[in-house]
């Protein structure tokens, strides 16, 4: 079932361009990665499909409503954790969580007491004497104790200790069990490689890349690490080799997925004494799109 | 070892003032030019004696004593004029701007965490708080001298230049004294609302102590640092010591403040942080009650305030009565109406304070929804099932309901004090009648800020520029011989001086009308815009 459809979305804030024809679907049981780096465009899009901004062109559907005019609607079963939480100072944690539930729907104190145990959250102290991490756990608690369809979470993490981090991701993956969708904003790429089913990159405003990890794996590159027992050599004239180092564990270089066969029989030629791979990254494939581009100021002035 | 509790202190205060400079810039004019355009005003349109000398005797009763406090009306020259109607409300508001300059760079700035970033650098302990002080006391220091100066240009001949000095001086030691004020409860309280919010306190509290002082026994007024801007009898006798007791209980202020400083931990303050509740009560769980919770200390805060103003007010109304009944001129003035008491007749000037002042707290409560849109906090209840009409509803509602609950415990404050002390008493519905009949007027004002809001939120401070017009117009309109053309132009201007005048229905109905219109058009805008 389609949770989220994106056509040819833009967003203009007054002469600057914010998203330029977004393109994007998300379905039931999936959990999406949205990576892209400061400035790209990632709350923005967040902030159009909650119909807190209104999309300048395009057409923005959740649950097959659109987004701004169905806004409370879809609402109703929809959890969102902003990137920043900001909440009020002088009411409580507990007071917080409890209003945001209610705001949804009915509470489950069963569940939101297991919640606030499980994320260690002393709910009786004032909002304005929280951290970072603590104001995030507040917000995470209020979502993960709802029982919403679709999960909107940006950058969940980034004030969580690692213990929280896993228990996230746990949580993650029970939602995905239960057939929620999940649409899940971060910089964390480990984070999303470990959690997400597919991934989408935006750059400037564009999407520049979107598939399933493995579909994407594709397009990276596996690092190899070879020692042969004759010297290996015209490595630097194939296409598709890259970043050639020597040291006395042997050569380390990178090659494009799709050139792996070739490269592998040219080197086996030399006698291979020792023979390393680790699997293609996500953040080499996130690097390959910014590495090398022009540096551009990162102006989205919602975004981040 | 040397001690560098101070270290950094010059290169902090260049800082802070580049970081203020606009702001204190405008104080600055602001102050200045509602000072120097009053002397030059009256000289133009009072220019005998027997002019001034009749302003005089509509000066001499209690209620003008609460208001502006004791002047020279024996001898009210162009300068003991000046000095009369216009220092101690200066006073006041050079103190708020003390108060809410300084607790950005102590408090606020600790709260927000900035100052932990400024002590991580080679930075002493005290130079930050140090140099917010020394910066507010260029500030101090430079409005005593340009209104001085400024005074004394204006070559009047009654506004002598030690007079001038002196005056400019007094402003200066009120901001810097109330500086003091907030620079202590900055250290006592961990938190800024809260700090600003008790520094003001102690500020209206002063102002009000002296009002009702200076009517029933003068010397308690000494209590108030009020009472010495007034007793310092500017232009007249010119007591240049009373100056020197405010800058030294100001610097005695900042010692405690220092010393509270020295023995405290970062971002604590010695007021307990109490923990709250675990869950929320039924009221929280809507819009509406999140609206009320938010505002709660706030509205109880400011509902004390404004019933402490009618009482104030109403208790020197006996006063009053004995002395209209004594002065011929006043009652020929006052044109007779058979069934009203001298004193009720005053009322609509006084009403006219009250509702200006009641005005101030239901704007904040609509402009709240500004200040949290600001903080990104709507997009938690716009994210969840809450629609855009719900919640400008919400804050809109809470604001008509602040708005109409400040006017009526100010009247009855008034009637309670006034009927409790006067020997004929007060009848309840004329004065209820009489304050309610500003609602209407309380209503555009609203209507104005949830028409910004929705359509221009940057320009949202226009509304308390209007407040403001208002204020100086109706305040200072009669004395200034403004053209009635300047009163229409606010809503305020509009509403019948009952009792004194019958209230009629055409201006209060057409007053709704249109701030149901702005209401109207402040909630399409709204459902139709960005949420920053």
């Amino acid at each position: 079932m389609e949770m989220i459809r994106i056509t040819n979305l833009t967003k203009k804030f007054g002469s600057f361009t914010a998203l330029n024809g977004v393109d994007l679907t998300v379905n039931g049981g999936e959990v999406l990665g949205f990576i892209g780096p400061n400035g790209s465009g990632k709350t923005t899009t967040i902030r159009v499909l909650l119909g807190i901004l209104k999309k300048t062109e395009g057409d923005v559907a959740v649950f097959g409503k659109d987004a701004w005019a169905d806004a409370v609607e879809i609402h109703k079963r929809i959890a969102y954790v902003p990137g920043d939480v900001n909440l009020w100072p002088n009411l409580t944690g507990g007071e917080v969580i409890d209003l945001f539930l209610s705001l949804r729907g009915t509470i489950d104190t069963d569940k939101r007491d297991q919640l606030i145990e499980k994320f260690h959250l002393d709910p009786t102290k004032k909002c304005r004497t929280y951290s970072k991490g603590n104001r995030q756990k507040v917000g995470l608690i209020a979502a993960l104790a709802s029982d919403a369809d679709l999960f909107i979470l940006d950058e969940p993490t980034s004030g969580l200790d690692p213990l929280m981090e896993r228990l996230f991701q746990e949580h993650v993956n029970e939602l995905r069990a239960e057939g929620k969708c999940i649409f899940l904003s971060s910089h964390i790429l480990s984070e999303v490689e470990k959690l997400c089913d597919r991934v989408a990159i935006i750059r400037e405003g564009e999407i520049i890349e979107s598939g399933s990890l493995a579909d994407l794996r594709h397009l990276t590159r596996t690092h190899l690490l070879v020692k042969t027992k004759t010297p290996l050599t015209d490595l630097t004239f194939f296409d598709g080799v890259h970043e050639v180092h020597e040291s006395e564990n042997g050569l380390s270089f990178q090659v494009d997925s799709e050139k792996i066969d070739e490269i592998i029989r040219h080197i086996s030629r030399f006698g291979i004494e020792k023979i390393e791979s680790a699997p293609p990254k996500l953040e080499d494939l996130f690097m390959r799109h910014y590495e090398g581009k022009k540096e551009v100021p990162s102006g989205g002035e919602t975004d981040d | 070892m040397t001690n560098q509790s101070f270290s950094n202190t010059g290169a902090l205060a260049t800082f802070i003032f580049r970081l203020d400079r606009l702001r204190m810039l405008w104080w600055l004019v602001g102050l200045t030019f509602f000072t120097l355009i009053v002397p030059a005003a009256l000289a133009n349109l009072y220019s005998s004696d027997q002019e001034r000398q009749a302003v005089a005797e509509t000066m001499t009763n209690p209620a003008m004593t609460a208001m502006v406090g004791p002047g020279d009306l024996d001898n009210y020259t162009v300068a003991a004029m000046t000095a009369h109607q216009m220092l101690l409300m200066t006073a006041v508001i050079a103190g708020l701007m003390g108060i809410l300059l300084i607790m950005r760079h102590t408090r606020g700035d600790e709260e927000d965490g900035k100052l932990e970033l400024i002590q991580a650098l080679p930075t002493g302990r005290m130079a930050y708080l140090h140099a917010a002080v020394l910066v507010q006391l260029l500030l101090a220091v430079v409005l005593a001298l340009v209104i001085g100066f400024g005074l004394a240009a204006l070559n009047i001949d009654s506004v002598t230049v030690a007079g001038s000095l002196l005056y400019g001086a007094l402003l200066g030691a009120s901001a810097f004294f109330f500086a003091g004020v907030a620079a202590v409860f900055a250290q006592l309280s961990a938190n800024t609302r809260s700090a600003t919010g008790m520094s003001i306190a102690v500020l209206l509290g002063a102002y009000l102590f002296r009002a009702v002082t200076d009517v029933v026994n003068d010397d308690l007024s000494w209590l108030s640092p009020f009472g010495w801007v007034t007793k310092a009898e500017v232009y007249t006798s010119n007591q240049w010591h009373l100056l020197l007791i405010m800058i030294g209980a100001a610097l005695l202020l900042f010692v405690a403040a220092y010393y509270l400083n020295a023995i405290r931990d970062l971002q604590r303050g010695f007021l307990p942080e109490r923990t709250g509740k675990r869950t929320a009560s039924r009221l929280l769980l809507h819009p509406l009650g999140l609206a009320l919770r938010l505002q709660r200390t706030g509205l109880i805060a400011w509902a004390a305030g404004m019933a402490v103003l009618g009482v104030s007010y109403g208790s020197v109304l006996e006063d009053m009565e004995t002395f209209f009944a004594s002065n011929e001129m006043i009652q020929q003035m006052l044109a007779p109406e058979e069934d009203l008491t001298l004193a009720e007749q005053f009322l609509p000037t006084l009403f006219v304070v009250i509702a200006i002042v009641a005005v101030i707290p239901p704007v904040m409560a609509m402009n709240k929804l500004r200040s949290e849109e600001r903080h990104e906090r709507l997009e938690h209840l716009l994210g969840r099932a809450v629609s855009r009409h719900q919640l400008f509803g919400a804050y809109l509602t809470f604001a008509l309901f602040n708005g109409a609950l400040m006017m009526f415990l100010a009247t009855l404050g008034l009637w309670a004090a006034g009927d409790a002390s006067m020997d004929e008493g007060l009848s309840f519905t004329t004065i209820i009648s009489s304050g309610m009949v500003f609602f209407p007027a309380a209503f555009v004002m609203i209507g104005l800020a949830a028409f910004l809001i929705g359509f221009a939120p940057k320009l949202l401070t226009g509304v308390w520029l209007y407040i403001l017009y208002t204020f100086f117009v109706l305040y200072l309109g009669n004395l200034l011989d403004l053209h009635d053309w300047y009163g229409y132009i606010t809503p305020f201007g509009h509403i019948p001086e009952a009792p004194a005048e019958t209230i009629t229905a055409l201006p209060l109905i057409t007053l709704s009308v249109i701030a149901a219109v702005l209401c109207a058009l402040g909630f399409a805008g709204f459902r139709r815009r960005d949420i920053d």
